[in-house]
């Protein structure tokens, strides 16, 4: 090999593919089967959307694999499509590999006939032909290939079928572009006369690397993105001309998709062999269950049962093992092994940069259970189920049914929460979801709840406890319906989705994921956690040593004014400002503050004493609505992509839970009971 | 024949219908027929309980639509079942 490449100059040895394909068609699977472990997951330039790129070798040729957004079309309806369309035209790769699902070819085909307007090669991988046969139906794929003049590859991916033979194809396409003649799909015929028209009247105009015909096509088609960008390119005249004529033919949009589906029809016609009559098949009889209004709500709450079971029986423990054994023994470890060094070298390590790092450590139990529960359910395609579920309550705040599950994967932890909203595809809805999702009462914060709530209220804990995670979704479900009018306007949110069809999960893409989630969040995530958690334990010790006199104390008597409207001392304030870097924090901080070294006994007793029931309640209240931990805002940062809206939904949480919190006491004082 | 269109609203499951008018914006008609709603198709309604969303059949691929949604698909009943 390395001979070959001394004698070929490097750049004939290394050719670009990108994969495309329909969401639910298997491309993951391929993409991971071609690139395996040489992925590099990263953001496509600008945006928040996921770009996967990996390299295979075939035949002595490097190949390098770029995995474009799943998409249905290549209109600019999403931005997913956009970067897909903008991907091919401006960085032309050598071959684009389009994967198809053999069970639902017929719309499968639409992206391809959008695909070969392109100026790219095309190659068609035709996935799931084993889940056609079961559903009785049979292509025959030389037939196809004959129809399309492209090359059409048999797969099945989750068997490892096929794959050498994609890549035989694209070798083959990528030596002899000049072969490659497919048979393109037109525009209806009542149209194709005023398509002539708008494409004489750009002509000239349109940029480089536009092909103008397709230019022409996608102003008929009403695609905004294209069209400012001619509305900028012609002058005024030639514009008002083609926009007229735009006007006049507002439907047109039809007129194309008609046409791509009549290519479609003439395309399959020989190859497909279907006997379907009336089948019966398993989705069908899953789906008579899982998408009931009745019984589908009792299979997802059993299935998100099941997630929270693992999670308290695995996760928990492997947590406190991971605390007792490794942040714990390394903090111990660094202060024997530093033993005479300056105190406050010992202490940033130990308690600053081992916190914060032990902090990710042990996120990772949980995270890792429920990465591997949303892979799971993903792959085997009952996500959109639970999403048709829900739809109908998540309208009551502006939301559609994908954003359910983010939201519920917050009960466990926030960080996954904002993660998962990437299923969430109109980008606003998503940022409505990512601004709600941390006032879901996480387990942290659970946790906390079942410390203090006794101490403050003995007998009626349980009953405080779920008042305030009741509290909690009630401020949830009105900060939805709020911002729904600010975020989006009010825009009502179309809820269109496909239900593939259910099949068997495959352990690679769901390892896969957890891999990579899990990977991004240590990346992203772990580097801000552990800079605030250093941060905040320098405000906590300097400039004299002891937290009562720091710099932290100094602002929590800052704030104080404000406690004082919730009879809280500036001890407690204190305790919420720790409770950034974690929500367990609270405990720890209220302890040291009150000087009561951890003793759950004696921190009863002197809390209980400071506190009112009123202002404990508030307390409480503040705590359950307060800025999420540094890791949930970390992901925050890293999901929207943006300074401006980490900051707005920091403002946005302080100000919600300090004005409920704030209501709830002066309620309670109002009513007497704070005495 | 117009008489009857009807919206996918108020379609029986089961039964089985033509799209003739998609109502909407350009963008929301290029997402419908990006999933294989164009004038001609065929759909069969899968679940449709009168409230909520419904699930239709169209092009081999099930598709979930909101009541709004199904509002602006305007389809003619054949008589054929499934």
């Amino acid at each position: 090999m390395s001979n070959n490449q001394t004698l070929k100059p490097a750049i004939e040895n290394l050719i670009t593919v990108a994969l495309a394909g329909q969401p639910n068609v298997g491309k993951s699977t391929v993409f991971n089967l071609l690139t395996g472990l040489s992925q590099h997951v990263g953001n496509w330039p600008g945006k928040t959307i996921e770009q996967k790129t990996g390299t295979c070798h075939y035949n002595g040729t490097e190949v390098r694999i770029v995995d474009l957004p799943g998409t249905y079309s290549l209109t600019a309806n999403s931005l997913e499509e956009r970067i897909a369309r903008d991907y091919i035209i401006r960085e032309r790769p050598d071959v684009v590999v389009a994967i198809v699902d053999a069970a639902a070819l017929e719309r499968n085909l639409y992206l391809v006939a959008e695909l070969l307007s392109l100026p790219a090669p095309v190659v068609l991988g035709l996935n799931m032909v084993d889940v056609a046969e079961q559903q009785g139906v049979h292509i025959e794929p030389h037939v196809l290939e004959a129809a399309l003049r492209l090359p059409v590859v048999p797969m099945v991916a989750t068997k490892n079928q096929g794959v050498r033979e994609l890549m035989e194809a694209v070798d083959r396409v990528s030596h002899d572009t000049a072969a490659y003649a497919p048979i393109r799909p037109e525009i209806r015929a009542d149209h194709q006369a005023v398509l002539a028209q708008i494409q004489q009247l750009i002509a000239g105009a349109v940029p480089e690397p536009y092909p103008e015909d397709w230019v022409a096509l996608k102003l008929l088609e009403g695609d905004e993105e294209i069209t400012s960008m001619m509305r900028e390119r012609l002058d005024e005249a030639r514009w008002q001309e083609v926009h007229t004529i735009l006007m006049q033919h507002e439907d047109a949009i039809l007129a194309v998709a008609g046409g791509r589906y009549e290519w479609i029809g003439r395309m399959v016609r020989a190859a497909v062999v279907r006997p379907r009559i009336g089948q019966v098949t398993l989705t069908d009889q899953v789906d008579r269950y899982a998408t009931h209004p009745f019984w589908g709500l009792l299979i997802l709450l059993g299935m998100l049962g099941l997630v929270f079971w693992l999670t308290y029986t695995v996760g928990a423990p492997l947590q406190e093992l991971l605390d007792t054994y490794l942040v714990h023994a390394g903090a111990e470890w660094v202060r024997s092994a530093l033993h005479g060094a300056p105190a406050w070298l010992v202490g940033l390590l130990a308690d600053g940069v081992i916190g914060g790092a032990g902090m990710v450590i042990t996120f990772l139990p949980i995270l890792v259970i429920f990465f591997a529960a949303l892979g799971l359910l993903e792959d085997v395609g009952y996500m959109a189920r639970a999403a048709y579920v829900m739809d109908r309550f998540m309208h009551l705040m502006g939301l559609h049914g994908k954003s359910f599950l983010p939201l519920f994967l917050g009960f466990g932890c926030n960080v996954p929460a904002v993660m998962g909203t990437r299923i969430v595809d109109s980008p606003r809805a998503r940022l409505l979801t990512i601004l709600v999702a941390p006032l879901v009462p996480c387990t942290a914060r659970m946790a906390v709840l079942a410390v203090l709530t006794p101490i403050f209220f003995g007998h009626h804990a349980a009953l405080v406890s779920w008042g305030l995670v009741g509290l909690s979704l009630v401020v949830l479900a009105i900060t939805g319906v709020a911002l729904h009018e600010l975020v989006l306007g009010g825009e009502h949110v179309a809820f269109i989705m496909e239900l593939p069809l259910y099949h068997l999960p495959n352990a690679r893409t769901i390892g896969l994921s957890v891999w990579q989630r899990s990977v991004a969040f240590l990346k992203k995530a772990g580097s801000i956690i552990l800079v605030v958690s250093v941060v905040v334990w320098a405000l906590s010790v300097l400039p004299g040593g002891e937290i009562d006199t720091s710099y932290l104390a100094a602002i929590g008597r800052l704030l104080a004014p404000l406690g004082g409207l919730m009879g809280l001392g500036w001890q407690t304030m204190v305790a919420l400002l720790t409770s950034f870097v974690a929500k367990e924090n609270t405990v720890a901080t209220l302890s040291v503050l009150y000087s009561a070294d951890e003793d759950g006994a004696r921190l009863a007793k002197v809390l209980s004493g400071v506190l009112t029931p009123a202002a404990a309640l508030a307390f409480l209240v503040v705590q359950m609505l307060f800025i999420p931990c540094v890791a949930t805002v970390a992901t925050i940062r890293q999901e929207t992509g943006s300074w401006k809206w980490t900051a707005f939904s920091i403002a946005l949480l302080l100000v919600i839970s300090f004005a409920v919190g704030i209501a709830i006491y002066q309620g309670a004082m109002l009513v007497g009971w704070g005495m | 024949m117009s008489e009857k269109r009807i919206s996918l609203n108020a379609m029986a499951p089961g039964k089985v219908g033509v799209v003739r008018h998609l109502a909407g914006g350009r963008g929301f008609v290029s997402r419908l027929a990006a999933l294989g709603f164009t004038l001609g198709a065929e759909v069969t309604m899968v679940q449709n309980f009168g409230r909520g969303p419904l699930i239709v059949l169209v092009r081999d691929t099930r598709v979930a639509l909101g009541r709004g949604e199904a509002a602006k698909v305007l389809v003619e009943a054949t008589n054929n079942e499934q």
